[in-house]
């Protein structure tokens, strides 16, 4: 996928003379000199006024606070106080041994794990039902993504109501099947659960979509071959689909493990009052994200605070690759690209 | 990984007869109605309980039809002066244009660039814009709060815009696109005729690339209409976006579910209009690999 990148756009070699005006020796005259040059000045500084504003932006707003968060972590850094002494490594020894700060990544874990595997389990077999030649493809397709639409706020907000442990819709199918009322917010596995369904609502459709683009990829006589051989319709979807399927599962796998260890939104809304940050009264439900931003802008500690944000950051990185690696193995071939 | 998007645009075969395998049976049809039911239900069931007074909600079984009461939690709503609704949507229109607007001209000019003009450390920095695109938004948040502070936009709608005017995926994806859809010979002619660069982006690159920004402005609209962490954390609740809104609503008055309820559908109708106004353009958008979670 590199070569894509550097991927030449015309062929090397012709670049001179490009775009100028054809040189007139005699005549021109000045007019047509000063033409030139400014011809020659508007190729050369162009492209770099075209890229200038993201990278002005990007600096200020992007590069600058990620070095500086590394910065202020090393700092006793409170923000009601002007003077910031270095602290060197303190904060991220306090971590080491900050029980609350190893319950968030055991539930961001948790909450990561019960989300993110079913949600591409269905979103395979879904795009897999979507990969047929079918009726109204196009309302199967929209209606899946419509979640999309809705904000994690809204999302939050509505779930919280179908989870409610009185008059909630869940809770009441379940009393159908003769199961207590359930109060989700309550236990860890519970909120986990709840969580989950939320995140997984959102972002299913989206991973069906996904992978049903990269199904049309594949071409049909793979599946002709394979039916010849006598493979089920089974057969084929694990030994054709899947495997061909892998350089997209990685990238879907990425995504969601980027997405799944900064979840915020989903438990802080869903559980209520004004320190809904805890993810409850016994931080059962809070992630290492609002862990972060309890110290950032409940106890203005920036230093602790900035820590913790990169070693979340730190643990994105490695859990992308862990991912990354599992991926490769699954079915033992490397991956294309 | 993020590059892994668009090559599987670039692998997918021409729509002959379309891809598919195989008939769909009535099975497949019943469970893919099962899986739109389950994907639209939510949103039903906010309208559901939008229309509906606070009595209703509190009874079993829970109400499932949508009923007369919409005004009055509307009503309700707008005379909340906690909430400051009407404001945080209009904070939200305004962020969310003004954001959409600078994201897809820059996104293409730079797009351009990088597809169709030589220039010294063209791949490197594509290279960086790629890099930038795996950065967590959380890792500045605190850098970034403390710079708001500086400037001195905390509370003040200017923090919410000004860091986001430009977007690496968005660069990422007008390149890519560009280097197809664009043809350098039309460029070549425009620059015999004596056209300038900025004249050969807008008259000849600007129209060849339009379905991708279209595609790109939806998605941008969408992420910033919806945006929350940041928002939370820099804005105040006199000056919210409409999501920061329903987040007071929502922690604040809990025991008013038809009011929340009523602001949230309010704030969801015109995304989910958008979606069913753009749906085939998202879908494809979504399909060649155009949006990044």
């Amino acid at each position: 996928m590199s070569t894509d990148v550097t991927t030449p756009v015309r062929p090397a070699g012709s670049p001179a003379g490009r775009g100028q005006p054809p040189r007139r020796a005699p005549v021109g005259a000045r007019r047509e000199r000063w033409r030139g040059r400014l011809g020659r000045a508007d190729l050369k500084l162009s492209p770099y006024l075209y890229v200038a504003p993201f990278f002005l932006l990007f600096g200020v707003f992007g590069l600058y606070p990620l070095v500086y968060t590394a910065w202020v972590s090393l700092h006793d850094w409170p923000l009601a106080s002007d003077e910031h002494p270095w602290s060197g490594l303190d904060n991220y020894a306090r971590l080491l041994t900050d029980p609350v700060f190893w319950n968030a990544l055991g539930n961001t874990v948790a909450i990561f794990l019960l989300s993110t595997v079913p949600q591409l389990t269905l979103a395979l077999v879904g795009a897999s039902l979507l990969n047929r030649r079918l009726r109204g493809r196009t309302f199967f397709r929209l209606s899946v993504i419509l979640p999309m639409a809705t904000s994690v706020a809204a999302v939050s907000i509505v779930f919280s109501q179908l989870f409610s442990r009185d008059f909630g819709l869940v809770n009441w199918l379940l009393a159908g099947v003769g199961v207590d009322p359930v109060e989700w917010q309550a236990s860890k596995w519970s909120s986990w659960s709840a969580i989950s369904v939320m995140v997984d609502w959102r972002w299913t459709g989206y991973n069906t979509l996904i992978y049903l683009a990269a199904m049309q990829a594949i071409p049909k006589d793979l599946y002709e071959a394979a039916a010849l051989d006598g493979a089920s319709a089974w057969k084929q979807f694990t030994r054709v689909t899947v495997p061909l399927l892998r350089p997209t599962i990685l990238f879907t796998v990425i995504v969601s493990t980027i997405g799944g260890f900064q979840l915020f939104t989903e438990p802080l809304l869903f559980n209520s009052g004004s320190s809904n940050y805890q993810g409850g009264s016994l931080r059962q439900s809070q992630t290492l994200a609002m862990y972060v931003w309890e110290n950032a802008f409940v106890k203005f500690d920036f230093g602790y605070a900035s820590a913790v944000a990169w070693v979340l950051f730190m643990i994105i990185l490695v859990a992308a690759a862990l991912n990354y690696l599992a991926v490769r193995r699954l079915g033992g071939t490397r991956v294309p690209d | 990984m993020v590059l892994a998007a668009p090559t599987v645009a670039r692998r997918r075969r021409p729509r002959e007869s379309g891809a598919e395998i195989g008939k769909a049976g009535p099975l497949v049809y019943v469970v893919l109605a099962l899986g739109a039911g389950l994907s639209v239900f939510p949103l039903y069931f906010m309208l559901v309980v939008a229309t509906r007074t606070n009595d209703a909600i509190g009874t079993l079984p829970p109400v499932l039809t949508p009923g007369g009461n919409l005004g009055a939690n509307v009503d309700r709503l707008l005379a909340n002066e906690d909430a400051h609704f009407l404001r945080g949507l209009a904070n939200s229109v305004i962020v969310s244009a003004v954001v959409t607007v600078s994201v897809v001209l820059f996104s293409s000019l730079a797009g351009f660039a990088f597809a169709k003009l030589r220039f010294r450390g063209r791949n490197a920095l594509l290279l960086v814009i790629v890099a930038t695109m795996a950065i967590p938004v959380q890792l500045g948040l605190i850098p970034l709060y403390i710079l708001m502070i500086k400037l001195g936009w905390v509370g003040d709608l200017k923090a919410v815009v000004v860091p986001f005017l430009v977007s690496g995926f968005g660069v990422f994806m007008m390149r890519q696109y560009a280097a197809q859809a664009v043809s350098d010979e039309l460029i070549e002619a425009a620059r015999v005729d004596g056209c300038s660069t900025l004249r050969i982006y807008w008259n000849v690159v600007l129209p060849a690339v339009r379905p991708a920004a279209a595609v790109l402005a939806l998605f941008t609209f969408m992420q910033t209409w919806n945006d929350f962490l940041w928002p939370y954390s820099v804005l105040t609740q006199e000056q919210p976006t409409v999501q920061l809104s329903l987040a007071t609503l929502s922690t604040g008055y809990y025991s008013d579910y038809a009011q929340i309820f009523a602001g949230t559908a309010l704030a969801t109708l015109p995304l989910l209009a958008v979606f069913v106004l753009f749906g085939r353009q998202i879908i494809g958008g979504i399909m060649e690999g155009a949006l990044k979670a």
